[in-house]
């Protein structure tokens, strides 16, 4: 259990609000007024990294063994203006709003209003995107057929690898030391920039290297003022630590933590990576110095958890940046999606479970935060003891570990290409993304409407929401004789929005790769230092770009009711079922229901709905699949929702299936809530028809009531239903426990229900800090139970 | 092939045997139990039920009914209405369900493989019940061969209530054999199952010899103030270790069929009954336990 440090230090992360701190704003802006102009966009990025690593404040909270912090106190949380310069109206909206609030002091609006919106106002990439965009792409993003990632978050979506644990920056710089040797000014038209991106990577490792420093410094002036002997003595330990990380590579279980930490407060301080930044395999990562210092009497296994307890409450420290506009409707949480991996394959295909693994589902367990997320990778290899521990942790009912299948996660590396080591030694990220960790950059670019495009669809382009013609005419459904010929033009609605979405990130990416490089990043995933490039500059060894699907449960089953209704069973009339739709259904209650209960609906594993979501699958998956990125990457797909499902809901009428307009659609892979009736295996069953290995990571929820899963034969149960996921290739499953009861009680008295966390989609949060739409949706979702 | 009637495929169903499970239920059974919680179980026949919450008054079963369905009154069973189902197929809202399914072997079994992938990591299968599963002896014997033959384990789930020849073909087909005892007094047994208990207990007797207790678990539903007296329970106990029977599962009395009576239009007889609490229960199982038998509460 925890001890009174860590309770305390729990207790404290918990407690501090939520807060903005214009503290990097302002040094980010000094340094740009400084070098804007005068240096290459590598090299004044990593001037401004070194002067936020040199002046932001240190800060070493009491009684904490691991140091460092993103803004100048826990909860703290920095804006980049760089990339989202917000407006006065934005710092209120964010001050004012119900959720995800943060506090923001008047003086930090006043600053916001006289120094940095006149120097960042056309400057930052949010202005200069919305500015690039075509018109075309202006409206089908007002209309929410798409999201767009990078408009105020930088590309991230990224997991560190085993170098942090392998090498110091001291060995980076003679790296890059080495890749300036190799590089031939007469030969090579490209040698300035790839000088010049060294040249920033380097500034960079001395920076991360100072910034380390000055926490030796601060624990030595702490030790000094100390009363306490056993604390001053872990001030001095904790000196010596900064002095050697991560200028060197990390000798000791403690060290690698630590030194894992300055890197990931180096990432996410650089710039506002989507998904934070994530230390990804930590089981594999640590368990050489764990087992070395424990067969050596030198570290016990409960000093190991009470490190990994000090360092979960760092990430805890760290809320999400705050987001606004669609971006906040998409990602609507503090949560930054670290998702720790436990367990999964080792790179020679053996099972990686170890003593660790089992240490860090305690660690999990105890810990009940929301950051960082957490993740078993099963294989078949994996433990059945394994499982079942995961299990117990599952059955608690706070949403975390989420479980994925490690084996589907190799094939689906593979077959991008990925050479098998990388792929065994990767993982799944943020909330359900498949990368090979340390090696790739991974962008997801934004959430993609399957449901809103068919609703244009129906009609011949134009959206009904906005009478605004967005998409080309593909004939009037009503027009149709046979189902085929909806599915064609739906085809050609997806296509050509996809298109639209793929010339817009062009552009974004350019201006990434070209503008706003992360040298910082670049030093610790491969092989940015040997390529000379950027990670958003397709620097890395694997570069991909995702687009995710979603409301495909919602789609399939609107296609199915069209299908059986207007084409099969000619109960209704295309004129009627538009008619319906249009009104939202007010004086058609009758049509309505019979579009819900009498249609073929996905997540009943009836292949006649099931055949719908693959076809919608493949017509998605080939309108993304392979296409080149600016970077010389690779588009891919995957299914997953965050909380768009709740956006692209309200932006979206009603639809077929006998949805009311504006309420969420299904989210990730899952069946539309509460059309599923024959229970998780028949979820499960029609889940797993789509064919998860070409994709980049699908995410299923299923609800399950505790009852199910009680006892020795609930958790055999439990482990049955995973492994049979598995078995049919599913990619990734998570959990609710908790009952319906319990959620409706914690609507009615939120202060009481403080501690409740839930699974969301792909990510745990407080039920207290979801809107109320989502509340509702989650409630929604078939609570399978006994009967 | 013979086919027979099914009222309910029920997946993920872990009550009914070890692992995951699916459930088929089979239609008609020849005992009336006052606390039966699957009244649409017990007419051999199809039946239409009605859920009045669920109708929102559209007229689409008048307007299909070829027959002559007055207004809005509901019908059901034979006689009034011919069970054609017109209405249950337009019923948009599903208020109108017709109870009942006729299948074959082949058909059924179909259904119950789709979880095949299941049972196998579980180490489940399919338990057939009812209603009385006996009481399609061909239909049953085909089902029960059909999963033999596609490599599912299977569990038969019976009131014990059936023709002695049947249950011996049976049991030499079904992995486990569920049997239900009510009561070990007749005079109770006639009054609140309406049958005399001799035949079931006979064929316990036959079964215990036959398969030495091996894949038999009995199953003993314990109703308050009916079957759950010590007098009862002893002598239930006294029976299964006489007859080497080691294992028990118990299954308090739950409400969870009350709502289903008035959709049926049947009288439920004990509408008033409090479920056992868990002291109860635990009481029961300690009295069980007396004789050596392995307790388990729910199936």
């Amino acid at each position: 259990m925890l001890n009174d440090r860590v309770k305390k230090l729990r207790t404290d992360s918990r407690e501090a609000r939520p807060r903005i701190s214009m503290e990097r704003a302002r040094l980010v802006t000094d340094a740009y007024r400084e070098h804007a102009g005068t240096v290459s966009p590598p090299v004044l990025r990593a001037l401004a990294f070194r002067h936020l690593m040199r002046q932001k404040r240190v800060r070493i909270n009491e009684g904490e063994l691991i140091v460092g912090e993103r803004g100048p106190a826990p909860q703290a949380t920095p804006t980049f203006p760089e990339l989202c310069c917000h407006t006065v109206d934005d710092l209120r909206v964010i001050r004012d709003r119900d959720r995800v609030c943060f506090d923001v002091d008047d003086e930090d609006i006043a600053l916001q209003r006289d120094e940095m919106i006149p120097f960042w106002q056309g400057r930052s990439m949010r202005d200069r995107i919305f500015s690039e965009m075509t018109p075309e792409w202006i409206e089908c993003y007002e209309a929410g057929i798409f999201t767009e990632f990078m408009e105020q978050r930088a590309p991230g979506h990224t997991v560190a690898g085993d170098k942090v644990y392998r090498k110091g920056m001291l060995d980076l710089k003679r790296d890059i030391g080495m890749a300036v040797e190799q590089i031939d000014p007469d030969a090579d038209p490209g040698a300035q920039e790839k000088l010049n991106q060294l040249q920033a990577m380097q500034i960079c490792c001395d920076a991360i290297v100072e910034y380390a420093g000055r926490h030796c410094r601060a624990a030595l002036e702490l030790a000094a003022d100390e009363k306490d002997p056993g604390r001053t003595e872990e001030l001095h330990r904790i000196a010596e630590i900064c002095r050697k990380v991560p200028a060197n590579a990390p000798g000791t279980f403690w060290e690698a933590l630590q030194a894992y930490w300055f890197v990931h407060i180096g990432v996410i301080t650089e710039l506002n990576t989507w998904d934070s930044f994530c230390p990804g395999r930590l089981d594999q990562h640590l368990y050489p110095f764990y087992r070395r210092e424990v067969e050596a009497g030198i570290l016990n296994p409960e000093r190991a958890r009470e490190l990994l307890q000090c360092f979960w409450i760092k990430f805890n420290n760290q809320p999400a940046p705050p987001k606004v506009g669609v971006t906040m409707e998409e990602s609507g949480t503090y949560t930054d999606f670290a998702n720790i991996n436990i367990g999964g394959l080792r790179a020679d295909g053996s099972d990686g479970v170890n003593d660790l693994s089992y240490l860090l589902l305690e660690v999990v367990d105890e810990m009940r935060l929301t950051q960082p997320s957490s993740n078993v990778q099963i294989s078949k290899r994996s433990p059945g003891r394994f499982l079942q521990k995961a299990g117990e942790v599952i059955r608690r009912g706070f949403g975390q570990p989420s479980v994925f299948n490690a084996d589907a996660v190799v094939v689906e590396l593979l077959r991008q290409g990925k050479a098998i080591e990388d792929a065994r030694r990767g993982g799944t990220s943020g909330c359900v993304e498949t990368g090979a960790f340390g090696k790739e950059a991974y962008f997801l670019t934004g959430y993609f409407n399957l449901a809103k495009v068919l609703e244009i669809t129906l009609h011949d382009g134009l959206d009904p929401q906005t009478g605004k013609r967005l998409g080309p005419g593909t004939g009037d459904p009503r027009c149709f004789s046979h189902f085929d010929e909806l599915v064609g033009a739906y085809e050609a609605q997806v296509n050509h929005f996809i298109d639209v979405k793929i010339r817009g990130n062009h552009v974004i990416e350019k201006l990434y790769a070209e503008e706003m490089p992360s040298p910082f990043l670049s030093l610790v995933i491969d092989d940015c230092i040997e390529n000379a490039a950027d990670y958003n500059a397709g620097g890395a060894r694997y570069n991909t770009s995702y687009i995710q699907g979603v409301g495909i449960g919602t789609t399939t089953d609107s296609m199915s009711a069209i299908r059986h209704h207007v084409f099969e069973r000619e109960t209704l009339t295309m004129d009627d079922l538009l008619s319906a739709l249009r009104t939202d259904f007010c004086g058609a209650e009758k049509t309505r229901q019979l579009l819900q209960n009498r249609t073929p609906r996905y997540g009943n594993d009836d292949d006649c709905a099931d055949e719908l979501m693959r076809q919608i699958f493949e017509i998605f998956f080939s309108s993304v699949e392979g296409r080149p990125t600016v970077r010389g990457g690779t588009y891919r797909i995957n299914m997953l929702p965050t909380t768009c499902h709740v956006y692209f809901g309200a932006v979206t009428g009603a639809t077929p299936e006998g949805r009311r307009a504006h309420v969420p659609l299904s989210e990730g892979i899952s069946p539309v809530q509460g059309a599923d009736l024959h229970g998780p295996t028949g979820v499960i069953k029609s889940a797993a028809k789509m064919d998860h290995l070409r994709t980049g990571g699908t995410l299923l929820n299923q609800k399950l009531t505790p009852d199910i899963l009680e006892g020795e034969s609930g958790l055999r149960r439990l482990a049955a239903l995973i492994r049979s996921y598995f078995l049919l290739d599913g990619h990734h499953i998570q959990f609710n426990v908790v009952s319906a009861d319990t959620l409706r009680a914690a609507q009615d008295e939120p202060e009481k229900h403080r501690n409740l966390i839930v699974r969301v989609a792909g990510y745990s949060d407080y039920f207290n800090h979801l809107s109320a739409e989502l509340q509702d949706e989650i409630i929604a979702r078939t609570e399978h139970g006994r009967l | 092939m013979a086919s027979g009637l099914v009222y309910d495929i029920q997946r993920f169903s872990v009550h009914d045997g070890p692992g995951i499970r699916t459930t088929a239920f089979f239609k008609g059974c020849p005992l009336d139990c006052w606390w039966c919680h699957n009244p649409e179980s017990i007419a051999p026949y199809r039946e239409v039920i009605f859920r009045s919450d669920k109708c929102i008054g559209c007229g689409a079963c008048t307007d299909a009914c070829p027959g002559e369905l007055p207004g809005d009154e509901r019908l059901s069973g034979p006689g009034e209405c011919h069970l054609c189902g017109a209405c249950c197929d337009c019923c948009p809202t599903g208020a109108r369900e017709m109870v009942g399914e006729k299948m074959t072997p082949g058909e059924l079994c179909s259904e119950l493989e789709k979880d095949r992938v299941f049972y196998e990591q579980s180490g489940g299968g399919v338990t057939f019940s009812g209603g009385e599963p006996l009481a399609q002896p061909e239909f049953l014997l085909a089902s029960l061969r059909e999963c033999v033959r596609r490599g599912i384990r299977t569990a038969v789930d019976t009131s014990g209530c059936a023709d002695p020849d049947v249950l011996d073909q049976v049991a030499d087909e079904a992995d486990i054999l569920l049997y239900d005892i009510k009561h070990t007094d007749d005079r109770a047994h006639r009054k609140y199952v309406g049958v005399s208990n001799s035949q079931i207990l006979d064929n316990l007797q036959r079964l215990a010899r036959r398969r030495g207790g091996g894949g038999l678990i009995a199953r003993l539903p314990l109703i308050p103030g009916i079957n759950d007296d010590p007098e009862n329970l002893s002598a239930v106990g006294q029976l299964l270790a006489d007859l080497g029977i080691r294992r028990l599962h118990l299954l308090p009395y739950h409400r969870a069929g009350t709502e289903k009576y008035p959709l049926l239009d049947k009288q439920n007889r004990l509408s008033n009954l409090t479920p056992p609490g868990s002291e109860d229960i635990g009481a029961a199982k300690d009295r069980l336990q007396k004789y050596g038998i392995c307790v388990r509460t729910g199936g």
